[in-house]
């Protein structure tokens, strides 16, 4: 399993970075997602894949019986899910209004303040 | 005093809520805003005055015991940055009174500028690396939104560039925080420099550490990652771009600070040599990127770069003298870039612009700006008794002490690239008569009260500068008190998961 897992986030990192380095300023913000994908999964394997149970212990046991899944990582997951789709939800606002004002999607156009 | 930690984080969230409230009335904003920031600089004070006296206080969040819970620590470094990013959001505050336009605090600007102190106050204290990330976040969201508020289209064209380079940073950062979770099963940095000490696993931890540079490399803008910075720090109003000159890289390079001293110390040889490399670059490149360039603003953020350069090779160079360099480097840097900022506001405001074709005779229009700029400038290249001359000082010793001829070679010529910079900016804003066709007004064209509120905080600032350079000494040894605590985190450790050690 955490092969598998390991090739997808493979994949996701480099679908993810190749679509950054696009000058289309919509795929690059879809690649900021596959990339946020990507580090949750990774998240997820590194924390360790078991087939356990809910972290519970029963009421009256001193400690839960048989092997459970770590919770922290769920967690944390869960917590970075929530700041990159807020994120992701900005950089599409800004996207919006960036093509609003200056009428392009193309990176390539936006060079006026490096001069 | 150990519960009063929270407070560093719990007043901005406990302002911006009131600004909310308040969001139609701007008057009732503008006194919430100052009155917090005053509060904050004065608790931040308090918690310094007691980490000096009482050692590293802790205070752990919800009770839990240390390696479980989410813990909030203070020692002097963090102490310092507190007191710095307090002194900041006020000068910043006030500043803002006289400078930010009506629709900008109808849409927030207040709320923002409070979670931005909020997200950096929480990084300085937190002692927890995936809580790092939420205030990394937390500051960023702020940041972006202050950056783009307003909607012009060069804060739109920077924002963008900001956005991206920093949400790429954060996806690398997450993907460290998982990896050495992974590896040592905790995340709590003082258990983490416990743990990561057993040399089982040196290859593994040291692919993590790079991830780590990276991400808050590109936060701190360390070569070669510092492109968004001065593509977008001057597009946003004054202030704005002062106090993310003043404090947000520096979050960064405190980060970088913090876990190269306290998690990822096992193999100084390759990690630190490589940020000592990353550092002389980062030096080289912000200099003679300012050289290049015409705009005020623009030859500022260039010279955020090189400073950040300095800061980083206190670092690399890793002894407690170096430390206590980078610890020096980063007080004197604060104070004197924002001011530097501040100054770049009123000269728009007495000439229309910050571009240094199209503005000049300030000096005869203003000679006590010029003044005011003189202070902060000299000190940012090193002129003797401002505080830049101890800190590069401190670091250029440290350098020749262990033989790094090519460091301190790096951080004298840059010094001097520094004051050419500056006698630029001197030359065609102050004194050069102002060109054709434009005029420059003299400061009591300002209405007095917002002359108050642009030039108040301008001079505390200086007054700080000019402080630290004649009082160098005691602030010195605090700088080299902090170093000894960074070096040698065993103190740090103990408090942290609340180990007595036997005497």
């Amino acid at each position: 399993m955490e092969a598998i897992l390991a090739v997808v986030i493979g994949v996701l990192y480099a679908t993810g970075l190749y679509l950054m380095m696009r000058r289309n300023i919509a795929k690059f913000i879809i690649g900021l997602a596959l990339l946020s994908h990507g580090a949750n999964l990774l998240i997820f394997t590194a924390g360790g894949l078991s087939r356990g149970l809910a972290p519970i212990i029963p009421e009256g046991a001193e400690a839960p019986a048989g092997i459970i899944a770590d919770p922290l990582p769920q967690a944390l997951i869960l917590t970075a899910i929530v700041i990159s789709f807020a994120l992701l939800a900005f950089a599409l606002v800004l996207f919006l209004r960036t093509h609003q004002e200056i009428r392009t999607d193309d990176m390539e156009r936006l060079r006026s303040t490096d001069r | 005093m150990n519960a009063w930690l929270i407070a560093p984080v719990a007043l901005p969230l406990f302002a911006a809520i009131l600004s909310l409230v308040l969001r139609t009335r701007i008057r009732a904003q503008r006194i919430v805003s100052v009155g917090a920031n005053a509060t904050a600089l004065a608790i931040a004070l308090a918690l310094f005055n007691a980490v000096r006296t009482d050692g590293i206080l802790v205070l752990q969040l919800g009770s839990w015991p240390a390696p479980f819970g989410i813990t909030f620590v203070a020692d002097l470094f963090s102490a310092i940055m507190l007191v710095l990013s307090g002194l900041m959001g006020l000068a910043v505050s006030v500043y803002g009174l006289a400078t930010i336009d009506e629709a900008r605090e109808r849409h927030g600007y207040h709320l923002l500028f409070h979670v931005l102190m909020m997200g950096v106050n929480g990084a300085f204290l937190t002692g927890d690396l995936f809580n790092l990330y939420v205030w990394f976040e937390v500051m960023l969201m702020a940041s972006f939104v202050l950056l783009s508020l307003g909607g012009e289209r060069a804060q739109l064209e920077g924002s963008i560039k900001y956005v991206a380079l920093n949400f790429l940073s954060s996806a690398l950062f997450l993907a460290g925080v998982g990896i050495l979770y992974g590896i040592s099963g905790t995340l709590n940095m003082a258990d983490l420099s416990l743990v990561l000490d057993q040399p089982a696993h040196h290859g593994i931890i040291n692919m993590v550490s790079m991830l780590f540079l990276v991400a808050f490399g590109i936060k701190a803008a360390l070569f070669p990652l510092f492109f968004w910075l001065p593509a977008s720090y001057h597009t946003p109003p004054h202030p704005v771009s002062a106090i993310f000159a003043g404090l947000l890289t520096k979050v960064g390079v405190y980060a970088l600070i913090r876990v190269f001293t306290l998690v990822f110390r096992q193999d100084v040889d390759f990690t630190h040599q490589i940020i000592l490399i990353l550092a002389a670059f980062t030096m080289v490149t912000g200099v003679l990127g300012a050289a290049a360039q015409m705009d005020m603003r623009r030859i500022l953020s260039f010279h955020i770069v090189s400073q950040i350069g300095y800061m980083v090779m206190g670092l690399g160079l890793f002894t407690e003298l170096a430390l206590a360099g980078a610890v020096f480097y980063i007080m004197h840097h604060i104070i004197v870039k924002t001011n530097l900022f501040l100054v770049a506001g009123v000269v728009q405001r007495l000439s229309g612009s910050n571009e240094l074709k199209k503005i000049g005779g300030v000096y005869r229009a203003a000679p006590w700006l010029a003044v005011l700029f003189l202070v902060p400038a000299l000190s940012l290249a090193g002129i003797p008794p401002l505080s830049g001359f101890f800190a590069k000082l401190t670091l250029i010793v440290d350098a020749l002490r262990g033989a790094s001829w090519v460091m301190a070679a790096v951080a004298l010529s840059v010094g001097l690239l520094t004051l050419f910079s500056m006698t630029k900016i001197w030359n065609e804003v102050f004194w050069k008569p102002a060109p054709e066709g434009t005029q420059t007004l003299p400061l009591a064209a300002i209405p007095l009260r917002e002359r108050i509120a642009l030039l108040l905080p301008i001079i505390v600032l200086a007054t700080c500068t000019v402080g630290i350079g004649l009082g160098a000494g005691w602030m010195f040894d605090l700088a080299q008190q902090t170093a000894e605590q960074l070096l040698d985190p065993r103190d740090y450790v103990n408090a942290v998961l609340g180990v007595t050690e036997a005497p």
